[in-house]
């Protein structure tokens, strides 16, 4: 019961989310009746089936950010060196400069059509927000705790994984919800490459000028992005 | 035993420690005092290596401390620090067991400990599952002297820990911290810049001043024998009224009397600063009892036996 109350506003994201998902048509003719229909002049892609492949590609691409993210964090913490720390700062700063639409356009000569160019483009641009907060996380313990546990005789390791590790994890949630969040959206214009998720019928829906199915793909996206950032957020209390 | 010899330590080109020598007793309380900056922690630092030395050794147990591991150097030394440290996402079982669990100690060995050293140190057993955010100062400082505790190790040093607690706080924790020491025979080394805290634990004090020591000597012998200025000003004029807190009435081996009305409720624990207090209070004998018998105390007692103690210290 407890649970339920801490996640009730998640669970009704995943509801709306649901509804919206599985019975469109009902929302078409009693919320939207006010758009006008075209839609069988178009074929018709299953609503399911999008959210599917779109959850798919953002945790595909956040985990693969979340370990990357972590592994250069670690290197950096373990290292112990400041010019190390800068440069591993500055190269994943540059990754988030630049833009996802050009990450998309290049690689594509390379990795071809489909889900290939989004996975790159969405994982470059996860890691410098769980990088940057896990070190941040890292170096923000206080000097006491990490006095004592040095103190106490414990090794670099021990330390990392039963005090530093632990006391650093809400920084850590909260990058990898960041992370999340933007892929959530970024991911939609993989599409103009050939990838999947509900960017395929947005973009379908812009090429035929019909708001329709704009709407009734982006809704759900959003939908999504709230439900991510709000269990993200939860779970890092 | 612990010894330093010829210690350096350089910050910059600053000199912190000027080839300070140091040999410290088991079982003994060393209590290094002096003025901010004087190189007293820098001193109890190097000795578990948390800073690291430029010139000099130390020996602990006759072993060179740079030969060993420093994991293995720390864990067989005892560490407490003003701030204390309590590790924020962990009760205070877990606390006081981190270093049981990583030496892979039975649970119920780890139980035991726990409750031996919570017994020992006057908390109840019910704090275990309590945060180190729901502690007072003075209740964390003693979960981190149990967790200093924990595996038993032959020395403690002591970085100021009771610096931050209000005054009444530090004197329980003090005693309970003294009584704790010479109970499990505990090798002590702790820094101080309260007087009264070191003649209160020490059973000698170091005097430290730009990186030297000054002067090392028992607090008793320190009443008359105060080699040099910066002695006599850091110590300051009423030291040998600080000096009596050391005692209790005990110590007086006071004659047991009859037939006469009790005037105090005080007890042979009391220590002899407020036994005096209460002797220039009253006009003429103080009359007590204990369990037993009945004393009678005045002045003259007590300056008796502060002669009597000077004279044992001069030969």
């Amino acid at each position: 019961m407890k649970q339920l109350i801490k996640h009730r506003v998640s669970i009704l994201y995943a509801l709306f989310f649901l509804v919206w998902i599985f019975q469109f048509d009902w929302i078409k003719e009693n919320i939207l009746f006010f758009i006008d229909d075209q839609s069988r002049l178009v074929q018709r892609i299953s609503l399911l089936e999008l959210a599917v492949q779109h959850i798919q590609i953002v945790v595909l691409a956040s985990s693969i950010s979340i370990v990357i993210a972590l592994v250069l964090a670690l290197s950096v913490h373990l290292s112990q060196s400041k010019e190390y720390r800068d440069l591993i700062l500055q190269f994943s700063t540059i990754g988030e400069t630049l833009p996802t639409a050009a990450i998309i356009a290049l690689s594509v000569p390379i990795m071809g059509y489909g889900n290939g160019p989004l996975l790159l483009a969405l994982s470059i641009y996860g890691i410098l927000p769980i990088l940057r907060n896990t070190l941040e996380g890292l170096s923000s313990i206080p000097r006491s705790i990490n006095e004592a546990a040095l103190g106490l005789g414990l090794t670099a390791m021990e330390r990392l994984i039963k005090i530093e590790l632990p006391l650093a994890l809400p920084n850590i949630l909260t990058g990898i919800r960041i992370a999340t969040i933007i892929n959530v959206s970024a991911a939609t214009i993989g599409a103009t490459v050939g990838a999947g998720g509900f960017g395929v019928m947005i973009v379908s829906g812009i090429r035929t000028y019909e708001p329709l199915l704009v709407i009734q793909a982006s809704v759900p996206v959003i939908l999504l992005a709230l439900w991510f950032d709000r269990v993200l957020r939860v779970s890092a209390h | 035993m612990i010894k330093l010899s010829q210690i350096r330590k350089l910050y910059d080109t600053q000199e912190a420690l000027r080839n300070v020598d140091l040999q410290i007793e088991d079982g003994e309380c060393v209590v290094l005092i002096g003025p901010s900056g004087c190189g007293k922690s820098s001193l109890l630092k190097s000795i578990n290596r948390m800073i690291d030395i430029d010139a000099g050794t130390i020996t602990f147990f006759n072993q060179d401390i740079q030969s060993l591991p420093v994991e293995q150097l720390r864990r067989k030394i005892g560490y407490c620090i003003q701030g204390v440290g309590l590790f924020p996402h962990m009760n205070v079982k877990e606390n006081i067991a981190i270093l049981l669990r990583i030496l892979k100690w039975k649970e119920e060995d780890i139980e035991r400990r726990v409750d031996e050293l919570l017994l020992m140190s006057e908390l109840p057993l019910t704090y275990k599952t309590k945060k180190p955010h729901e502690l007072s100062g003075g209740e964390a400082q003693r979960v981190g002297v149990c967790r200093a505790l924990a595996t038993d190790p032959p020395v403690l040093l002591m970085d100021e820990p009771f610096g931050a607690l209000d005054p009444m706080t530090r004197e329980k924790i003090q005693i309970a911290f003294r009584d704790i020491a010479q109970k499990l025979h505990k090798t002590v080394v702790f820094v101080t810049h309260d007087i009264e805290e070191a003649i209160l634990l020490g059973d000698r004090i170091a005097l430290m001043n730009e990186g030297q020591i000054v002067q090392l000597s028992t607090p008793e012998a320190l009443i008359q024998d105060q080699k040099e200025n910066f002695t006599k000003n850091f110590i300051g004029q009423d030291y040998p009224l600080m000096v009596l807190k050391r005692f209790s009435v005990r110590d007086l081996k006071l004659k047991p009397i009859s037939n006469l009305n009790v005037t105090h409720r005080i007890d042979l624990d009391t220590n002899l600063k407020e036994a005096l207090a209460l002797c220039i209070k009253q006009t003429e004998a103080v009359i007590f009892k204990d369990e037993q018998n009945t004393y009678s105390l005045v002045y003259s007692d007590i300056f008796s036996f502060i002669r009597g103690m000077q004279d044992e210290t001069a030969h």
